[in-house]
C-alpha cells in the first residue's frame, strides 16, 4: 500500500462518518421533538455534511482519476462505505439519537484535537475547521445526555437503554490497520490507541453527572471501517442515492 | 491597469447572501487579493464547514469582477475562519439589522454553563435569554429578550 492510497482511505474514512451520521440526523428533519431540537439535529447534520464535502474533495484529489466529490459520496455501494457501525445505527428515538451522537461527538473533539498537528496540511486544516464545530456538537449531545439521565424515572430508563445499546459500537470509534500504521509512522495519522483514556473518562465523567450506569457489558461490533455493515446502511444508501441513480448527474 | 485597491473596493459591494446587511468584506471571508498576469484569483474562507451560502458567495464574486478582470475564486480552509475577523462596520450593520453582533466570549466548552450575555439588538437590555444554541443558520444562536420580549439571533462568536 503506497502512502496515497493509504492516505485516501484514511480521508473517506473520515468523509464517511460525517456523510451517514449527517444523512441520519437529517432524517429528524421535521420531526424533531420540540422546534429547537429540530432545528439543533439539522444544523449539526449540516456541519458534518460540509465536513464531509471538504473532506470527499480532498479525497477525490488523491485518487486523480477523474471521480468528482458527488460521485464519491453517492455512486459507491455499501460495500465500499468504511463508516462506523455506529453512525449507520438508526434514530431510534431522540434518546437513541443522543446516545448515538455523544459518543461519536466525544471521539471526534479528541480526534480533530489531535489531528491539527498531522504533517499532513490539508487533513489539519481540515481538522482545525471541524473543530470548532465539533465542540458545539460535543456540549449539546453531552447536555442532553444529563437532562435526559436525572431527569424523570421515564427519561432515565430510556436513555439507560440508548446509552446501553450504543456501547457495543464503540469499541470500533478505535479501529486501526495497517493505513493507520502506515501513516502514524509519517506523523500523518494518529495512534487511536492514544486517544482511548481521555475519550473513556469523558464519557464516564458524563454519564455519572447524568446519574447514569457506565456500560459493563464487553459484547462488541465492529466492520465498518472495512465495508462489512449493517442491514441499515443499504437502507440509508438506498433514500440518499434515489435521485442520482434514478436520474444520473442530475444537479441543482 | 487594475490595481487590487480596485478589487477590494469591488468586492465591498459583494452581499452575503443569508444576511444581505452585510458584505463578503465585512464578514472577513476574503483572505487575500492578488493579481497574477492581468488575473485576479480572490481566496475566500467558509464561515461553516456546511455553510452553503459559499457557492453563492463565489457566484456573486465573479458577477462582480469579471466586467473588469478575468476572475478565479479559491477556497482555502487555514487558519480556520473566526468572528474576530468581522469588522466593527459589520458588528454595527449586523445589530441595526436585528442579529445581536458576536460577543467576545466562547461558550461551548463548560456543560450548563451561563449562557453568553447578548444585549437586545431592539431594546438594548442585557435581560435576555438563550432559547437554543442552534440558531437558523450554522453560524447564528437563537434568544429571545425577557424585557421587550422580541426573539432574535445572535451571530455565535467562534474562534
Amino acid at each position: 500500500m503506497t502512502v496515497k492510497e493509504a492516505l485516501y482511505t484514511y480521508v473517506v474514512r473520515i468523509a464517511d462518518d460525517s456523510l451517514i451520521l449527517g444523512q441520519r440526523l437529517a432524517e429528524w428533519c421535521g420531526h424533531g421533538p420540540i422546534l429547537e431540537e429540530d432545528i439543533a439535529l439539522t444544523n449539526i447534520s449540516l456541519d458534518l455534511i460540509g465536513q464531509a464535502t471538504n473532506l470527499f474533495q480532498y479525497a477525490v484529489t488523491l485518487e486523480d482519476n477523474g471521480r468528482t466529490e458527488d460521485q464519491l459520496a453517492f455512486l459507491r455501494v455499501d460495500r465500499e462505505y468504511s463508516n462506523l457501525l455506529l453512525v449507520e445505527q438508526p434514530n431510534k428515538d431522540f434518546g437513541y439519537t443522543i446516545a448515538r451522537q455523544f459518543y461519536f461527538d466525544a471521539f471526534r473533539k479528541l480526534f480533530f484535537e489531535a489531528l491539527t498537528n498531522s504533517e499532513d496540511t490539508q487533513l489539519a486544516a481540515i481538522a482545525e475547521k471541524s473543530l470548532k464545530e465539533t465542540k458545539y456538537h460535543l456540549k449539546h449531545s453531552s447536555e442532553w445526555i444529563i437532562r435526559l439521565g436525572d431527569g424523570t424515572e421515564e427519561s432515565h430508563q430510556r436513555i439507560q437503554e440508548a446509552v446501553n445499546f450504543h456501547w457495543r459500537f464503540t469499541h470500533e470509534l478505535f479501529f486501526q490497520n495497517e493505513v493507520d500504521k502506515t501513516l502514524i509512522e509519517l506523523g500523518i495519522g494518529l495512534d487511536l490507541a492514544t486517544l482511548f483514556d481521555d475519550w473513556k473518562n469523558y464519557v464516564s465523567n458524563v454519564l455519572q453527572q447524568a446519574t447514569l450506569e457506565l456500560p459493563s457489558h464487553s459484547f462488541k461490533l465492529e466492520g465498518g471501517r472495512t465495508g462489512m455493515h449493517s442491514e441499515h446502511l443499504g437502507y440509508l444508501l438506498a433514500e440518499m442515492q434515489y435521485m442520482q441513480r434514478a436520474f444520473p448527474n442530475l444537479t441543482w | 491597469m487594475v490595481t487590487t485597491e480596485l478589487i477590494w473596493k469591488l468586492l465591498d459591494q459583494v452581499a452575503d447572501p443569508e444576511i444581505p446587511v452585510l458584505t463578503i468584506a465585512d464578514l472577513g471571508i476574503v483572505r487575500t487579493v492578488e493579481i497574477i498576469d492581468n488575473k485576479c484569483i480572490v481566496t475566500i474562507t467558509p464561515t461553516y464547514s456546511g455553510c452553503p451560502a459559499m457557492h453563492q458567495i463565489e457566484e456573486e464574486i465573479l458577477k462582480a469582477l469579471s466586467p473588469t478582470i478575468t476572475t478565479e475564486v479559491k477556497s482555502t480552509l487555514s487558519p480556520a475562519w473566526t468572528t474576530d475577523w468581522m469588522s466593527e462596520k459589520g458588528k454595527e450593520k449586523l445589530r441595526e439589522y436585528g442579529i445581536a453582533p458576536p460577543e467576545n466570549e466562547v461558550d461551548k466548552s463548560v456543560l450548563f454553563a451561563k449562557p453568553t450575555v447578548v444585549p437586545c439588538p431592539k431594546c438594548n437590555s442585557k435581560n435576555t435569554r438563550m432559547v437554543s444554541q442552534f440558531g437558523s443558520t450554522a453560524c447564528k444562536a437563537h434568544y429571545q429578550c425577557n424585557q421587550c420580549l422580541e426573539p432574535f439571533d445572535y451571530f455565535k462568536c467562534l474562534r
